[in-house]
């Protein structure tokens, strides 16, 4: 037990001994941590603590949007039924596929692949603008249809799926329409930051700082981004598939 | 020891397992399209939220290296994310769901 000085100076000794023999001119370690491995695990440790408070971030928007789902039944899915899902569906293959080339480049940087590294995160910043390109043709589609919550919304004599005769409420869609609003739109504020980080990763790909030992920025850059997919993997069916069915 | 377990991991290429992910994911996704146009009456949610679950699943597991992440503690902050996720879920339910009793 080291609990006199000495005692803790002599373990610190054996610490700098051993990251001097493990990592002997490693400019990216930094002092407090003993090895490299330490260090990456620390780095992903955090980033997994940021991802757990985001789960919550996106849990209190999914909450409200389970409660008027289950309040506003069949409003929420007439609203639904009016997003074009074809879209959504193929955003939701276009960063699944993001998804495969960020692996591809924490893959890359392990095995120093500079080329692939470097190809893959350019393919995934092509995925994440391919995203918000669609994104962005769904929100025009809605600009266009008065389907924005606000002063000049309109949603009227839409019926209900599944039960003839009777129309949506305008005002509970409009509570679709926010939460649909407000949920995509965080999503793609997400997305957009990625893009931030990949760009700044591919920078650091581009000259070089990557290394079999030292790639700690891809690998929870990389797990960023497969948050956000999986994000959007629930986003998908919740607001444009319910109620589809004829 | 770092080294070791790097070096280790290029001999064994992990490429199959990425890109078998990658591809159940796409056919979940066509799935899950294709199974909301079906008529399965309450079913049409949660056969979609079980789909979806898989496939965030996965990209846990494989994607972000939960399955073999080393770190113990990497695990408990994810399990602990869900864990209290479900709270959140679940307490708010049993309030909303019993307000029209009265």
């Amino acid at each position: 037990m080291p609990d006199s000085p000495t005692a803790i100076a002599n373990a610190n000794l054996q610490v700098d001994q051993r990251s001097d023999a493990h990592a002997p001119d490693s400019p990216q370690l930094r002092h407090h941590f003993a090895t490299e491995g330490q260090q990456r695990d620390a780095a992903s440790l955090g980033m997994w603590v940021f991802l757990a408070t985001e789960v919550m971030f996106f849990g209190g928007m999914f909450c409200a949007y389970l409660i008027y789902r289950l309040w506003y039944f069949g409003d929420f899915g007439a609203a639904s039924k009016s997003i074009d899902a074809t879209l959504g569906a193929t955003n939701t293959a276009v960063l699944i596929c993001s998804s495969l080339t960020v692996v591809l480049a924490v893959w890359a940087a392990q095995t120093a692949r500079r080329n692939l590294l470097i190809a893959s995160l350019i393919l995934t910043m092509i995925l994440g603008c391919a995203f918000l390109g669609i994104k962005g043709k769904e929100y025009k589609d809605k600009f266009d249809e008065h389907h924005v919550p606000g002063a000049s919304f309109s949603f009227e004599n839409v019926p209900i799926p599944g039960h003839p005769g009777q129309y949506a409420n305008p005002q509970h869609a409009q509570i679709f329409f926010a939460l649909y609003f407000i949920m995509t739109g965080i999503h793609a504020l997400h997305m957009i930051i990625g893009l931030g980080i990949f760009a700044w990763l591919l920078a650091m790909a581009w000259k070089g700082r990557f290394t079999p030992e030292y790639h700690t920025p891809v690998e929870i850059g990389g797990l960023y981004w497969h948050f956000v997919d999986i994000i959007w993997i629930y986003l998908f069916p919740l607001l444009y598939l319910i109620d589809r069915h004829p | 020891m770092s080294e070791h377990s790097i070096s280790e991991h290029s001999k064994s290429s992990p490429l199959k397992s990425y890109f078998s992910i990658w591809a159940i994911l796409l056919l979940c996704t066509y799935l899950t399209y294709k199974a909301a146009f079906l008529e399965l009456g309450r079913f049409n949610t949660p056969v979609a939220l079980i789909i979806a679950t898989f496939k965030a699943t996965l990209v846990a597991l494989f994607f972000m290296h939960v399955w073999r992440a080393g770190e113990k503690l990497i695990k408990l902050v994810v399990i602990s994310a869900v864990f209290f996720l479900l709270i959140l879920l679940a307490l708010s339910m049993t309030d909303y769901a019993t307000r029209l009793w009265s």
